[in-house]
This record gives C-alpha cells, structure tokens and sequence, in this order.
C-alpha cells in the first residue's frame, strides 16, 4: 500500500517542481489597504461549492420531512399571514390575491432575512476551520448566503404553483426579468449586512442576539404585509425607500400586477443595497485577518 | 537555488485582556471609549524577530516547550494569522496540517466528508475523485462510507481524516504533533507516511514532543524558547540542547494536601534521588534509586503503613511496595524505598503514593510524581542488552545455551 502511493507521490512532486518556479506567496503583516483579491476567491469556487451543499444538506438532515422544509416554511407563513392579515385586517393588496401579493414579498424577504441570519452566525459556527487552516475567509458568509438563495429556489416552485392556483395572468416576459433582477438586487442587499455582521459578531458576540430582533424590527419597514404606497408617514417612506428590498417586491408585485415598475424605489433599494454591499465587504476584508485570533 | 521559505524577523504579539475574555463585547468597547480607554491590558510576544531559511527537501523539526511560540509560528505559516512585524517569502505552494479532520461534520456521511475535507485542505474535486477509491482503501472504512460521521468510532473517524490528509501534494508540509494521536499502529503508520514524504524530496516542517519520530524524521532542528530561535541546525544537536536545558528532570514533587480532617495525617513531600542521596531522576537501566516520601503525623495512630506503586504512562498497574506496619505519635516522619538495580524499560512513569491505619486508606494519590528511565543502561545493569520498545519490565533471566 505504501510502496503504491510512494511512487505516486514521487510523481506528482515533479509536476509540482516544474510549477513551483512560477509560485511566490509573500505572508506580511496585514495593512488596513483593501484588496478584494477576486482571482482567489474564484480558484476557491469549488469550496464555496462544497461549503454551500454542507450547510443544505445538514440544515435538513434527519428531518422526517427533509427538503419539504424548504417548501413547507414559507407556505405556512403564507397562511397565517393571508388568514391575519387578508382576512382579519383586510390588508389591501392591489389587484392581486393577498396569498400571491404576501407570498412574493415572503419569497424575497426570506431570502433576506435568511441569508443575513445565517450569514451572521457563520464566522462562529465554523470557527474550529478558521482557527485550522487558510482559505479566502469571504467564503463562509458567501457559501450561507448561497444557502438561502437555494431555499429562495424551492420557494419559487411553490409560488409559482400558487400563480397558477389563482390563475395570476402575467406577461412572461415582464415577470421573468422582474424574478431576475429582484433576485439579484435581493441577494446584493443581503451581501452587505450579511457580511458587515458576520465581521462584528466574531468580535462582539452581542450581535448574535441583536440580529434576530432587528430581523424582526426591519420586517415592518419592509412592504412584506402591506403594499408600498399604504406607507403615508414620511419617516417610515424614507426607511422603506432605504429599504433594499422594496424596490425588489415592489418590482415582483408590479410584474404580476401588470403595473410599471416604480423606478425611484427601484434606484433608492438599488443605491442602497450598493453601499451597504461595499461597507460590508470593506469592513469584512478589513477584519478578517484577525479573525483566528478573535473567534 | 533560492530557499523555497525564507522567514524574515517575524514577531507576533499578542494583547492579553485580563478579563480572560477572547473576545470584545461591544457594551466593554463603548464604556471604555466614555472612561477614556482605560487600558488593563497587556502586550506578549509569542514569536520574537524569528529569522530562518528553508531550502527545497529540508526536513525540519520544530522544538520547544509549550508556549515557546511553535504553534504561533505553524499558524503564521499556514496563513492562518499574520505576523505582527517581518514577513515570509513561501516559492512553495503550502498545505498545512494542524489537526486533521477539520471541517468534518458528523451529520454527513464519510463519503461527503471526503470531499468536503479534502475541498477544505486545498484539493480540487476532480484530484478527490480520483484518489477516492485509495483514500478510503486506505482509511479501512469502505462499508461505513454512506453512515453519517457521528457514529463512526473516534479510531475510525481519526483513520479517515488522516487518509485524506495522506493524499496532500503540496511542495510544502507543515504537520503539528496532532499526528501523534491515535493508537499506536496508527502512530506508526502516520510517521512511516510521513517519511515517504520527505524521501519524495518535498520540504517538511514538523511539529513535535515526540523526540524520537522528530529524530526518526527530521534532518534538521529549529529549537524555539520564549518566542525566540535558540538554535538551527544539526537535528541532533538541537534535541540534545532542548533536554538538557528545557527538560531538567524534576526530582522534588510537592503533594497537595488532600486528606479528611479527621486523617491522622498526610504525606507533603517526595523526593527521587540516586543511591548516594544526590538528586536525580532519569536513571539509567538498571541503575540504583530511592525515593523519600516525608509524612506528617497530625493524630497519634496505629497499624500506619506508606506505599508507592507505579503505573505506565498508559495507566497500567505495574508494581507496588508496603512499608511495615507502625505504631507512630504525632510528628515528622521519612519513609525511604530505595532498590539497587530498576528493571523497567527506558521512559516515564507515573508514581502513586498511599497512606493507611489499620488497612484503612486515607491517603491515596495517582501521579504524585514521575520516575524517569533514560534510553542507557546502567553498568551496573547486568545481564539487559535492550531497554527500549521491548515490554516495560527487564528482568534478567540467566540463559544458559549449550550445544546437543
């Protein structure tokens, strides 16, 4: 067994000598000068890859139900939601059936609030790695942010049954390219404080019990319940216009409405979504060095 | 040739907070912001201007007691922490193995953890697939391939891991002594992968208590104390200045009262010593030795006997000496065990000290103390020819060969 692998060993090492003249790797003490260094990341794409299917395959294991789970949150959030809301509160909600007006913001906002979450707690849950060995530390909350854009995937199945149970009549064209952009603007704004918050909480462990209440407290600046133009209150306007995601369900809505997009909430959640990605990937990158020695 | 690592003034500091809190919570940064930054915290340095070069094929053995910085050193290396001053030149691509089985999660099978620790330590998925089937030849875990992790045996797991870090093939090695867990079929086998490496002429550093696999392994030696290089060279040479000077022995073993109050009383003090009342510990095979054992009567007793026994590293009973039975009043008292020749073979072993009245124990201590034997005979020895890796206890038997 040994012998075997010696000479496959043996073999390989010259391979490598030949590279080894093209390789230099210089290790100094980390400057606060901001480099993203993309080419690293993108020779890691197979590890975000595997760190992605862990965090799925884990999320749903040993649950009788499996990926169902996936499915079945946001069907039931979707219920209680139309039976309050729709029905008890008599929640406007334009021309569309209140289940596929709340199910297309619930769509993006689990997307959101999902990805930020676990995005948060992943520096600490995988610290024993951090702590062992190198690889670009950006990986971690974008492999969990990944996670939940699969779980935004097996949402979308169901929603998209739900159009068809109500018989959503929509322009294809409009709807798709509404899907695409809000997923993207989506998955931008929760880049940012995913990974600003993912950063603090490997040095102030406080933001694990901020996080889920300020998830709570930004469901209601988030037009997930209630339509956009029910906000009368300029405060509260300006917070949903900053709000990253309403330009996202507002596009979503429109396109199964028929409406045209508003282009200024559209602007102000993308410009928004834009700085909170920088700050968060700035400070991120700023920090991470230290990470080993902090988690 | 240029060196494949050169390490130029590397220091790392540390800030010690004294609330023993590895992290900040962010109501202590703002408070200390409002009191002025206030500031109860201490600077250490784990590596000190640490200088040295590598060349392509080096097998190097890190040594140093702990805290002398070896394992802050390992993570610079790795690119785990950066260095606080100085930096490192690395012509290699390097992977490094500070524990194995990181990443390895329980709920996933061992096939997926494969690929997911193998991804981990640096190989591509295509490279997983194509030593799979040697990996998990090699691990001897194939029927348990599709069970989750959790219910493997810690053995199994340990097999596993080291099998996907086996098949690593980077130009630079850094391997801790997280090696040297494991069984000893295990060890063995991790240390004869080990040396297939290094004769593949790709460049090792390895991190070690163990100075005989160090020794086994490693042409040259760095010996670090306090953060700093104390020595570079001759392998050797830098194990016989890390035990003379890092490991004396000890001969004074302190015993922490631990005896109920209506004891009549405990033993506080044993001292090793050689035949001559020198202090001494370490003793050659077959060599003379005593042990002091000070006993502090608090209550007049009856039927008073102190024993020691002895125990392998591996907790194995090996021997136990009683003393006669005595009738003693309140007061100071030695008991000497001495033998003139000790059979056991070369290494450490754990010593227990026992008080009892009247086969009553009421003193009763597993590893007070620590009885060395060196890796010599004695020449007093007599008949032993081997002292190490032959069993624990050498009784020379009178062998008589005569021709039929």
């Amino acid at each position: 067994m040994f012998l075997a692998l010696n000479e496959k060993v043996l073999f390989s090492t010259f391979v490598n000598h030949r590279r080894s003249g093209m390789y230099y790797l210089k290790i100094s003490p980390s400057k606060s000068r901001f480099s993203l260094n993309i080419k690293e990341l993108y020779n890691s794409g197979e590890l975000i890859y595997f760190f992605t299917w862990r965090d799925i395959k884990v999320k749903y294991k040993q649950t009788i139900l499996g990926f169902l789970w996936a499915v079945l949150q946001p069907l039931l959030m979707m219920l209680i939601f139309t039976f309050f809301f729709g029905r008890v509160l008599n929640v406007p909600s334009g021309n569309l059936p209140y289940p596929v007006f709340v199910f297309a913001g619930l769509l993006l906002w689990n997307l959101f609030s999902g990805g930020i979450t676990n995005s948060s707690n992943s520096m600490i849950a995988n610290a024993n790695i951090i702590k062992k060995i190198y690889f670009p530390r950006l990986i971690i909350p974008l492999s969990s942010i990944l996670g939940s854009v699969f779980d935004y995937f097996m949402a979308l199945i169901i929603f998209i049954g739900i159009m068809f149970w109500y018989q959503v009549n929509v322009s294809l064209g409009y709807f798709v390219s509404a899907l695409i952009l809000s997923l993207l603007l989506t998955t931008l704004g929760t880049i940012g404080p995913g990974f600003l918050l993912a950063a603090l909480n490997v040095k102030y462990r406080d933001f694990r019990y901020v996080v889920p209440f300020m998830m709570q407290a930004l469901l209601f600046i988030t037009p997930v319940i209630y339509p956009v133009n029910m906000v009368t209150n300029p405060f509260v306007k300006i917070l949903v216009y900053i709000n990253p995601i309403s330009g996202a369900i507002s596009l979503i809505r429109n396109s199964l409405s028929g409406l045209a997009p508003d282009y200024t909430l559209i602007a102000c959640s993308t410009a928004s979504a834009f700085i909170l990605a920088l700050t968060g990937l700035y400070y991120f990158k700023r920090t991470e060095s230290y990470f080993a020695d902090l988690a | 040739m240029q060196p494949i690592l050169e390490i130029k003034n590397v220091s790392k500091e540390f800030v010690i907070s004294h609330e023993r809190k590895p992290y900040l919570s962010f109501g202590e940064k703002i408070s200390s912001i409002f009191k002025g930054g206030r500031d109860s915290r201490e600077k250490f340095l784990a590596l000190n201007d640490v200088s040295f070069n590598v060349e392509q094929g080096d097998t190097i053995g890190l040594i140093g007691k702990n805290g002398a910085g070896k394992s802050t050193l390992l993570k610079i290396l790795s690119r785990i922490t950066p260095p606080s001053n100085g930096e490192i030149i690395s012509r290699g691509r390097i992977a490094s193995l500070l524990e194995v089985g990181t990443g390895f999660h329980p709920e996933l099978s061992g096939r997926d953890n494969i690929f997911l620790n193998g991804s981990i330590l640096g190989m591509k998925k295509k490279e997983i697939q194509e030593k799979f089937d040697e990996i998990v030849d090699f691990s001897g875990v194939e029927r348990f391939l599709d069970t989750p992790l959790k219910r493997y045996s810690s053995g199994m797991q340990l097999r596993l891991a080291f099998a996907v870090a086996a098949f690593l093939e980077p130009e630079i090695l850094i391997i801790d002594e997280v090696l040297a867990v494991g069984d000893m079929e295990f060890q063995k086998k991790c240390i004869q992968k080990m040396e297939n490496v290094s004769r593949s002429g790709r460049t090792i550093i390895f991190v070690s208590h163990n100075m005989a696999a160090v020794k086994k392994l490693c042409t040259k030696g760095i010996l670090l104390n306090g953060g700093e290089v104390k020595y570079i060279g001759n392998i050797k040479e830098a194990i016989n200045r890390y035990t003379e000077k890092f490991e004396s022995y000890e001969t004074d073993f302190d015993i922490p009262v631990r005896v109920a109050d209506d004891a009549p009383g405990y033993a506080y003090k044993i001292i090793v010593e050689d035949l001559d009342g020198k202090p001494a510990n370490n003793f050659p095979v077959g060599a003379g030795w005593r042990l002091r054992l000070k006993v502090k009567i608090t209550h007049k007793v009856k039927g008073f006997i102190a024993g020691i026994g002895m125990l392998t590293q591996e907790d194995e009973g090996l021997r136990t000496c009683w003393s006669d039975s005595y009738d003693l009043d309140e007061g100071e008292y030695e008991f000497i065990f001495s033998e003139r020749n000790i059979y056991l073979a070369s290494g450490s072993y754990k010593l227990i000290l026992g008080l009892s009245a009247r086969m009553v124990t009421f003193q009763y201590l597993e590893n007070c103390a620590t009885l060395r034997i060196a890796e010599e005979i004695a020449e007093s020895a007599g008949n032993i020819k081997f002292a190490k890796d032959v069993g624990i206890i050498l009784n020379p038997m009178e062998i008589v060969m005569s021709k039929m």
